[in-house]
C-alpha cells in the first residue's frame, strides 16, 4: 500500500466516523442490549432485575398466546403480501395503459402510501363503524361490527394495510413498466401474439426482477407491522387480531414485563433477518442466472 | 402492450379508481360534516358544509400543539441524519475503506431492524439519560432507522455522479471537505432532496416510539395525539377526522409539490444493490 492510498484510507474513516460512532450507540448497542434483557426478569415498577436464563423462551415455546400471536402474523403477513401484489400489478398496468387521468391515479396511490398509518387507522375505524360506516350501509346493508367481530376483525385489519401499501407494488411495477421497450411488443404483433400471450410471455417475465424486490420490502414490512393492529383493534377481539408485535409491545408496556417482551422482540428480530437473508440468497441467485 | 389492457373496460378502472379514493375522500367529507349529521346516513351528502370541526381540533385539543413537535422532531431527524450521513456516504462512494462490503451490509441490515425489538433498550436508555417525553429523545430514536437509510440512498446517489470533477478539484490541491462542499454537493442536490423528503416522511408517520417515548404534550407527536384522541361521552368522529386531515398534511404537500423527488427516493430505496 503506497502512502496515498493509506492517506485515503485514512480520510475515508474520517468521514465515516462519526456516523459510525451514532448508529453503534444507536442502532448497534440497542441490538445486543435487548439480547441481554430477554435472558433477565425485568420489572422495572418493582425494581426486579435478575438473570433468568432461557426461562421466557421456555415459557414461550408452551404459551398457546405466542403460537396464536405467530399465526396471525403469518396470516397477516402471507393474505396482505399476495393481496397487494396482484392489484399492485393490474394497477400498474391500468396506469401504463391509459395516460388520462394517470397524474390523478398516481398521486392517490403515492398520498394513500406516504399518510400516516394512524391516519389509515382512523380512516377505516370511520368506514367500519356498525351503524353509521359506509362499508355497512352501502355495502353490507346490515350493522356489521367489523373490527368487534372475532372472524371480521382480521380480514378488516388486512384490508387496511392492503390500501396502505398496494401502492408500492404499484408504483415499483409501473418504474419497470416504463422501461420495457416498445420494439418488443410490436415485434410480438407482427410475430401475430395475442394480447394475453405478451402478458404472459413478455410483461410479467420482465417485472419477475422488480415483484421479487417488492415482495422482500413488503414481507419484511408485514412481519414488523404494529401501528395499524394496535390502533385499530388493539390486538381485539379475543386476540383475533394480536400479531406477534402487538403481543410484544402489552408483554412490555401493559404487563411492565421489560424481559418477557423483550424475548417477543427477539423471536420477531429472528424472523425478520431470516426472511430477509433467504431472500437476499434467492435474489443473488436470480441475478447470477440471468 | 397498449391494446392488451385496453381489453379491461374504462368504466372498470374508473370504478376502480373511485373505490380506492373514498377512504380518503369520505374522511375529507366527514371533517366538514355538521356534528348532528355525522351519524344520520342516508344521506351520503350533508345538507350543509362547516368548519366547526376545524375550529374544535385547532383551538380546544393538543393538535396543535403535537403539529409542532411532529414538524421539529422531523426535521431535525432529517437535518441530523443528512449532517451526519452526507460525509459518510461520500466516503463509502468513494474512498477504499477496510470491510466495506461487511460496513454495507451492516447498514443495510439495520434499516430492516424491526422496531419493536430496539423498542425496551432505547426506553431503558432514554430514561437513564433523563431524556423521556423530550423531543431529543424522539430525535435519536428516530436517528436511529433514519441515518442508515440516509447513507444507503445518498452513496448510491453519490455513485451515479461521474468522479472526473472530483478528481480534477483534487489535481487543483482542493481539500476532501471543499470538494464535498463545492463540487459534489451540488451535484447531489435532486439526490438529497429525495433522501431529505423520504427521511422527513418516516419520522413524521412514526408511532411505536412516540408512542412509547413520550408522556406529555410537550413532545406528543400528530399521531400519538391523533391515536390518543379523546372523546368525553361518545367518540368524536367529526374532529378526529379533522385531526387526520391536519395530520396528513404534510405528507399531501409532499406528494403533490414534491412528486418527482419523492418517487425517486422510493425507487432508488428499493433499487439499489
Amino acid at each position: 500500500m503506497t502512502s496515498g492510498q493509506r492517506a485515503s484510507r485514512r480520510r475515508g474513516l474520517l468521514l465515516v466516523a462519526p456516523a459510525l460512532t451514532v448508529l453503534a450507540l444507536l442502532t448497534g448497542y440497542p441490538a445486543l442490549y435487548v439480547l441481554w434483557l430477554s435472558l433477565q426478569h425485568r420489572i422495572p415498577v418493582f425494581g426486579i432485575a435478575e438473570f433468568a436464563g432461557l426461562a421466557h423462551y421456555w415459557f414461550l415455546a408452551q404459551d398457546p398466546r405466542f403460537w396464536n400471536a405467530a399465526g396471525t402474523t403469518g396470516l397477516f403477513t402471507l393474505a396482505s403480501v399476495l393481496l397487494e401484489l396482484v392489484l399492485g400489478v393490474l394497477v400498474a398496468l391500468a396506469l401504463y395503459a391509459r395516460p388520462r387521468g394517470r397524474r390523478l391515479g398516481f398521486s392517490l396511490l403515492l398520498l394513500a402510501w406516504a399518510m400516516p398509518a394512524v391516519v389509515t387507522a382512523k380512516l377505516f375505524e370511520w368506514l367500519y363503524h356498525p351503524a353509521a360506516g359506509l362499508v355497512n350501509v352501502v355495502l353490507v346493508g346490515r350493522a356489521l361490527n367489523w373490527l368487534g367481530d372475532p372472524v371480521l376483525a382480521l380480514p378488516a385489519v388486512i384490508l387496511a394495510d392492503v390500501w396502505r401499501t398496494m401502492p408500492f407494488v404499484a408504483i415499483l411495477a409501473y418504474a419497470r413498466l416504463l422501461t420495457i421497450p416498445s420494439e418488443l411488443y410490436e415485434a410480438a404483433q407482427v410475430d401475430g401474439a395475442s394480447r394475453l400471450g405478451m402478458l404472459r410471455y413478455i410483461t410479467l417475465p420482465l417485472l419477475r426482477q422488480i415483484l421479487m424486490i417488492a415482495v422482500l420490502f413488503r414481507t419484511l414490512d408485514a412481519v414488523r407491522a404494529f401501528d395499524l393492529m394496535f390502533v385499530l383493534t388493539g390486538g381485539g377481539p379475543a386476540n383475533t387480531t394480536e400479531t406477534l408485535t402487538v403481543y410484544a409491545y402489552r408483554g412490555l408496556f401493559q404487563m411492565l414485563q421489560l424481559g418477557f417482551g423483550s424475548a417477543i422482540g427477539v423471536i420477531v428480530f429472528v424472523l425478520v433477518m431470516t426472511v430477509a437473508w433467504a431472500y437476499l440468497r434467492l435474489l443473488r441467485r436470480e441475478g447470477l442466472a440471468a | 402492450m397498449k391494446p392488451l389492457v385496453r381489453a379491461i373496460p374504462d368504466g372498470l378502472v374508473v370504478l376502480g379508481l373511485i373505490v380506492y379514493a373514498v377512504p380518503f375522500f369520505w374522511q375529507l367529507l366527514t371533517s366538514f360534516k355538521p356534528e348532528a349529521e355525522l351519524l344520520r346516513l342516508p344521506p351520503l351528502l350533508p345538507t350543509r358544509l362547516t368548519l366547526d370541526h376545524y375550529r374544535v381540533v385547532l383551538e380546544h385539543s393538543v393538535i396543535p400543539r403535537a403539529l409542532a413537535n411532529s414538524l421539529g422532531i422531523a426535521s431535525l431527524t432529517t437535518l441530523g441524519a443528512l449532517v451526519l450521513g452526507i460525509p459518510a456516504a461520500y466516503a463509502i462512494a468513494r474512498f477504499p475503506l477496510p470491510g466495506k462490503s461487511l460496513l454495507l451490509l451492516a447498514i443495510v441490515g439495520s434499516t430492516a431492524f424491526p422496531q419493536i425489538a430496539t423498542v425496551s433498550p432505547l426506553y431503558l436508555i432514554l430514561r437513564f439519560l433523563g431524556l423521556r417525553d423530550t423531543w431529543l429523545a424522539l430525535v435519536l430514536a428516530h436517528t436511529s432507522f433514519a441515518l442508515p437509510l440516509t447513507i444507503w440512498l445518498l452513496a448510491g446517489f453519490i455513485r451515479e455522479i461521474p468522479p472526473a470533477l472530483e478528481e480534477s478539484a483534487a489535481v487543483d490541491g482542493a481539500s476532501t471537505t471543499q470538494t464535498l462542499g463545492q463540487v459534489v454537493l451540488p451535484l447531489l442536490a435532486p439526490g438529497l432532496a429525495s433522501t431529505a423528503l423520504l427521511t422527513f416522511l418516516f419520522s413524521w408517520n412514526e408511532f411505536l416510539f412516540a408512542y412509547t417515548f413520550t408522556a406529555t404534550e410537550a413532545s406528543r407527536t400528530v399521531p400519538v395525539a391523533l391515536a390518543l384522541f379523546p372523546g368525553v361521552y361518545e367518540v368524536p368522529w367529526g374532529d378526529i377526522a379533522a385531526a387526520s386531515m391536519l395530520a396528513s398534511l404534510p405528507p399531501i404537500l409532499i406528494v403533490l409539490v414534491f412528486q418527482r423527488h419523492l418517487v425517486r427516493g422510493l425507487l432508488a430505496g428499493a433499487l439499489r444493490e
